[in-house]
């Protein structure tokens, strides 16, 4: 365990990328989730297969392609991040990291958006067809009737996609940014004897964060449960 | 659209607004769709030179090569995967809180474990022996076999605990062991309910099959990696090998579909929670 004691600081600094790339991805997954789900469900009939045709596609590519994309054949198009050049603390977060959170949010916000329809198509039709019966309005309907019990069957499916978000952000790794993989695999390389204590260490480290996101999960769904 | 929770059949105001609402959307969608073609038009990507490579033999065939070895990673494993969720799902239901708390331990932490993770430790520490090409190939296979197979392991509990009670009952009434209410009764119903969600977990797998790259480049993504250095034409190489994924993992999806239909029927297919108590069932897409 020496390989690992004596890189603890540079070990923990990398999963403190890790945690930021999962931090900023994982709103900007939400957001655009939201929005992919609010075209898929919706009235207008182009937006929602626009929407499910850009879903299937996305959702059916590899992850490591969307950063191949965004990494290699962005740039040839004009899809550059140079502009990003931010510095926090010990931090850098450069092109490299911009890319790594677009390709993250790009490829999460599907899953976010299939997790959020699937909280939809859980409310039975009675519930709204009842709440309009006794009279409620449109906007009556969504915010007391069916978007409440939406949200709640969402919560353990958006959980899950962003636990997978999590364990995604080490295909960063594969792309030049220094997060918890990629110093596992320096640290692989430079410590040949030391190799199952590092894989331990590094595991250790992602089973914690996976099982603290679970329990922040555990808690909202406790918390927002109906008696 | 007409039977949707979120909104009552729309009356002819409605729908003369969601008229106008199509037209705006269409002209945006096509504005976005020009402006894609007209990037790639303004740097050059249309040109021959640069899609040659895909329909000469020399190259086609390599492809094709590299499609194969994909696939027959993501079969493998989840080959592998069966038998080990079968084997530690089977360990989750034991009577034995020994074999539960092991069982229970090696889900969650391979469930937990980046998939890139457990690949650079099986290429480094357990196949290093091997020369380097086979040694990614079995990687793959390894890491892919124990991600899937716990994830496979909570997919069968769920499965057997979706068995009606009555069938593991009567099984007992009539005097069988617990080895053979498993084996006999409990199991096989169980494998057929599970059987979409295997063939849906091979999209997952054939996925993660290109995730190697971070040590050695083999299978699918192998070209992205190594064609452009000759033909410069990283954009199209990137646009083909997608599609080939996205076509391989629809023609999957769509034969889950199909297995879903013929051994289930109308339920919905088999999928655990990474949150949550996994006794009941959420349609949480797998990932």
């Amino acid at each position: 365990m020496d390989a690992v004691i004596e890189n603890l600081p540079d070990i923990l600094k990398a999963f403190g990328y890790t945690i930021a790339l999962f931090l900023v991805s994982g709103v900007l997954s939400l957001v655009g989730g939201t929005i992919l789900v609010a075209m898929r469900v919706g009235p207008i009939p182009v937006l929602a297969k626009a929407g499910a045709f850009y879903v299937n596609l996305v959702r059916n590519t590899p992850l490591l392609m969307v950063f191949f994309f965004f990494t290699f054949a962005g740039p040839r198009i004009g899809i550059k991040f140079n502009f990003v050049d931010v510095h926090i603390g010990t931090f850098d977060f450069t092109a490299f990291y911009a890319g790594a959170i677009v390709a993250l949010s790009v490829y999460t916000s599907t899953f976010v958006c299939e997790a959020l329809r699937s909280g939809v198509n859980a409310v039975p039709m009675g519930q709204a067809e009842a709440a309009r019966a006794i009279g409620l309005p449109f906007g009556g309907v969504m915010a007391q009737v069916v978007l409440p019990q939406a949200f709640r069957a969402s919560v353990p499916p958006v959980a899950s996609a962003l636990i997978a978000l999590l364990k995604n952000t080490s295909v960063a790794a594969v792309f030049g940014v220094l997060e918890a993989t990629a110093q596992m695999k320096i640290m692989t390389n430079n410590n040949a004897d030391e190799r199952w204590g590092i894989f331990f260490a590094f595991a250790i480290g992602y089973v914690v964060l996976v099982e603290l996101v679970s329990l922040v999960a555990a808690s909202f769904e406790r918390r927002w449960r109906i008696a | 659209m007409a039977n949707s929770v979120l909104f009552d059949t729309p009356g002819p105001i409605a729908r003369a607004r969601h008229r106008t609402y199509t037209v705006i959307a269409s002209v945006l969608l096509v504005g976005a769709l020009g402006y894609v073609v007209y990037r790639l038009q303004d740097s050059g990507q249309f040109a021959y030179a640069l899609w040659e490579p895909f329909v000469t033999p020399r190259y086609f065939q390599a492809i094709m090569k590299a499609w194969g070895d994909t696939l027959s990673m993501a079969v493998l494993s989840v080959l592998g995967a069966l038998v080990f969720g079968v084997i530690f799902g089977v360990g989750k239901l034991s009577d034995r809180s020994v074999f539960r708390g092991i069982a229970w331990l090696v889900v969650e932490f391979f469930r937990a474990v980046p998939v890139i993770m457990l690949m650079i430790f099986a290429f480094y520490a357990i196949f290093n022996g091997m020369s380097i090409s086979r040694g990614a190939y079995w990687s793959v296979v390894l890491a892919l076999t124990v991600y899937n197979g716990a994830v496979l392991a909570e997919v069968f509990r769920a499965g057997i605990n979706a068995l009606p009670t009555g069938q593991g009952e009567a099984a007992y009434a009539i005097g069988m062991r617990k080895t053979q209410v498993m084996r006999i009764i409990l199991l096989p119903q169980a494998v057929k309910v599970m059987i979409p969600a295997i063939i849906s977990q091979m999209v997952v797998a054939l996925k993660d099959t290109s995730l190697i790259l971070i040590v050695f480049p083999i299978g699918l993504t192998k070209i992205p990696k190594q064609l452009p250095q000759t033909f410069n034409n990283v954009v199209p190489t990137t646009l083909v090998i997608a599609a080939l994924y996205i076509i391989t993992n629809l023609a999957l999806t769509w034969v889950a579909n199909q297995a879903q239909r013929r051994f289930v029927g109308e339920k919905e297919m088999l999928q655990v929670s990474m949150v949550g108590d996994a006794g009941h069932k959420q349609s949480a897409t797998t990932l």
